[in-house]
């Protein structure tokens, strides 16, 4: 099952290393990491998207990212109602008609073209990620040249409603 | 004009480097006794100490593993933190091993290595090793000082770090120009670490769950670990297992926490534990784990691990908590607090008193045994005459293998903190330089190292610290002239190829003797009483090469992949 877990660390440095270290070394398959300052000075948020076999192993992953000396709060929002983000820059080949064409798939998609070159273009598309891997998908024939994600970042939405909900499979991640 | 140059040349006068700081700072957290080895990155800091009036001895090891290995021997015996300091690049990497294994047996350690100049850092330098990236694996914590004003925060931070909560390495790496910089005294220390408040009081409501299910329980049972001995709670320990009549097994790292001879005691359990450890644990239906992990060479196949039992678990470390065995009452926590909680609480008597009586007839018809050979000395025969005439009282170290086990099995240990041996990282080579560590921390003690013969020879150089040291440390090599318990696995599941286990040994007395240490050999039952009360009388470090039966083997045994009912070897 997969997983939206964020950690609140202290950003000193070294602290992805050890962190990133921690879960290879325990064998944990993890899909994406992301890692930006927060709202305080000196600490940062990480957000994991997690593949973990059972509720045992995923209690081992946030126990042990709290056991990090750095880490100070560890939660696992997959059940919560929460809004998760990510970005993609993805750049496809096309010239004349074939602009046009793309323009027309990413619109509904509300990426936008960030950079165009003789025979290229360059799309951002932001959003969950099944989005962002809709459109990779749509964009796919036209032939990628490079395509690169930020990985998931993600928090509590502001209020939580009295019934559990699981976001998360509305974007099936 | 005048007056301010004054007070400039006043200013100078009063820096201090570095490194001085750093000595400043290991007096300040009370620091006795430093195990290192100098080079190029720490020469500021062993300047700095030739010239301090520091209130705490170096002992000068013969290669850094030496000093990691005596500073966990010292960290066991005296639950302090050891301290090592080592140089840079191969200084360091010469550590890991101990890291390794200090981290895996939760040992208390600050670990001090130098590094080359921060302005070198990253081109490959001469003796530059990322001790950073290295160390982020083995050590609960690792810093390096970018800033001299860091140093004395680093250090208090370092050794809080390493002794609190569940006990641990932590290496502090310092680059050459923070120990030669000047800097006024500084000793600005104050930490806070929003991430690390390690739970010590016990939920109540945990205890209450706990409470409950040993009065309802008919088939309760201890099993008692190093976070016992750690958390100083061999009495409330013992008074509780005596309240309620609970039969105690001991991990191998958990032995002395529970007195050995008492009669509830079930000895050691796991791979080479006993029957009645072991098959209590199969049987029982409430199984109280007191700080420890649940470790594979203690369950065996977790499938067949305590299969009736509901586990309780008490452990000051959340993450060990359910990472093996499946956990019912799961109690973060202080073993002392959590076991004092505990008495404090009211609880009906368990109705266990046919289970009792199974264990215990148990202990007496299924008891450890071996062949005594009658013209070799048997290795498990020595052990228990070093038991005899030390009176249970020695302090005893050993490495890893056959011997460990044969010690672990027949040394029955009363005491907390007497038993020094490598237990999760099995590390050959640690017996004899931790007996160093143990000896520095208990002067008056008597320490035994009980040693093998492959094991000896991986670390033996210390024996310069011995004699130099004159530390009367007793070191019995228990001598098969093999790495027996690699020989023993060849011999059980390798149809006895012995590959490259069967090994030839230097003349060990003729070896002591040029370290100017005395040297004997006995190879003769009837010789072994009178060497050992020879050497346990002995004012002064000896050397006993003892030579024992190469064949004999550890049981009983769990092979591996079986469950802890599948025991081999339980009876002749």
């Amino acid at each position: 099952m997969k997983r939206i877990i964020t950690a609140t660390v202290q950003n000193q440095s070294g602290v992805l290393n050890r962190v990133t270290g921690m879960l290879n070394k325990r064998q944990f398959n993890i899909d994406s990491i992301s890692v930006g300052s927060s709202e305080t000075e000196g600490i940062a948020k990480m957000t994991f998207v997690v593949e973990v076999s059972d509720p045992q192993k995923l209690e081992q992953l946030t126990k042990q990212l709290n056991k990090q000396i750095d880490v100070i709060k560890v939660s696992d929002i997959t059940d919560k109602a929460m809004v998760a983000r990510e970005l993609a820059l993805i750049k496809v080949g096309g010239n004349g008609p074939l602009r046009a064409e793309i323009q027309g798939i990413i619109t509904p998609f509300r990426a936008s073209v960030i950079d165009v070159s003789k025979d290229s273009l360059t799309i951002q598309v932001t959003g969950k990620p099944d989005k962002v891997e809709a459109l990779i998908t749509l964009l796919r024939p036209y032939g990628i040249k490079e395509l690169t994600k930020t990985g998931v970042t993600a928090f509590l939405r502001g209020q939580q409603p009295a019934k559990q909900v699981t976001e998360i499979n509305s974007f099936s991640i | 004009m005048k007056a301010e140059v004054k007070q400039e040349v006043e200013r100078a006068k009063e820096m201090i480097t570095g490194a001085d700081l750093l000595i400043e700072s290991l007096a300040d957290a009370q620091v006795d006794t430093v195990f290192g080895y100098p080079g190029g990155a720490v020469l500021p800091i062993y300047d700095a100490l030739y010239r301090s009036e520091a209130p705490f001895k170096h002992i000068l090891s013969r290669h850094e593993q030496g000093s990691i290995h005596a500073a966990e021997g010292y960290a066991r015996v005296t639950g302090k933190p050891g301290v090592v300091l080592a140089t840079s690049g191969p200084g360091a990497t010469n550590l890991i091993t101990g890291i390794t294994d200090a981290m895996m047996d939760s040992l208390p350690l600050v670990i001090f290595t130098g590094q080359v100049a921060k302005g070198v850092i990253g081109t490959d330098a001469f003796q530059e090793s990322d001790v950073m990236g290295i160390t982020t694996p083995i050590t609960k914590y690792n810093y390096q000082v970018s800033q001299l004003s860091e140093l004395p925060r680093i250090v208090k931070e370092a050794f809080h770090i390493a002794s609190t909560g569940r006990p641990g390495p932590v290496v502090v790496d310092i680059p050459k120009n923070i120990s030669q910089e000047l800097t006024p005294p500084n000793f600005k220390n104050d930490f806070y670490l929003p991430g690390y408040q390690p739970t010590k009081r016990p939920n109540p409501l945990q205890i209450r769950k706990l409470a409950d299910a040993l009065s309802r329980s008919k088939k309760p049972m201890l099993l008692t670990g190093a976070g016992a001995v750690f958390a100083k709670a061999s009495e409330e320990l013992k008074d509780f297992a005596e309240k309620f009549q609970l039969p105690v097994a001991n991990t191998l790292l958990g032995l002395g926490g529970f007195p050995g001879t008492n009669g509830l005691s079930l000895g050691m359990a796991g791979m080479h534990g006993t029957y009645a450890a072991n098959m209590g644990m199969y049987e029982a239906d409430l199984l109280i784990n007191i700080g420890a992990r649940f470790d594979d060479r203690l369950t065996g196949n977790l499938e067949h691990f305590a299969p009736h039992a509901k586990v309780a678990h008490i452990d000051i470390d959340p993450a060990e908590i359910g990472k093996n065995v499946p956990t019912a009452i799961p109690v973060v926590g202080d073993a002392k607090e959590a076991l004092q909680a505990l008495l404090d609480s009211p609880i009906d008597q368990p109705d266990h008193q046919a289970w009792k009586e199974k264990l215990l007839n148990n202990k007496r018809d299924y008891p450890l045994w071996y062949e005594r050979s009658t013209d070799v000395i048997s290795p498990q025969w020595l052990t228990e005459q070093v038991y005899r005439m030390s009176e249970g009282e020695a302090i005893i170290t050993t490495d890893v293998g056959q011997h460990q086990m044969w010690a672990a099995q027949y040394y029955a240990f009363d005491k907390p903190n007497r038993w020094v041996t490598s237990g999760g990282l099995g590390t050959m080579g640690f017996g004899f330089p931790a007996a160093i560590g143990a000896q520095l921390g208990a002067p008056e003690d008597l320490v035994v190292a009980l040693v093998g013969d492959g094991g000896f020879q991986m670390t033996l150089q210390e024996l310069s610290v011995l004699k130099e040291k004159n530390l009367p440390v007793k070191v019995i090599i228990v001598n098969n002239e093999a790495l027996g318990m690699v020989r023993q696995w060849q011999e059980s599941f390798y149809e006895e190829r012995y590959s490259e286990s069967i090994i030839a040994n230097p003349d060990f007395v003729k070896l002591a003797e040029s370290y100017g240490i005395r040297g004997m050999k006995v190879d003769k039952e009837e010789d072994v009483a009178s060497v050992l009360e020879d050497i346990f009388d002995y004012d002064g470090p000896v050397v006993v090469d003892c030579r024992v039966e190469q064949k004999e083997c550890v049981y009983p045994m769990i092979a591996p992949g079986k469950g802890i009912h599948e025991m081999i070897g339980v009876t002749k």
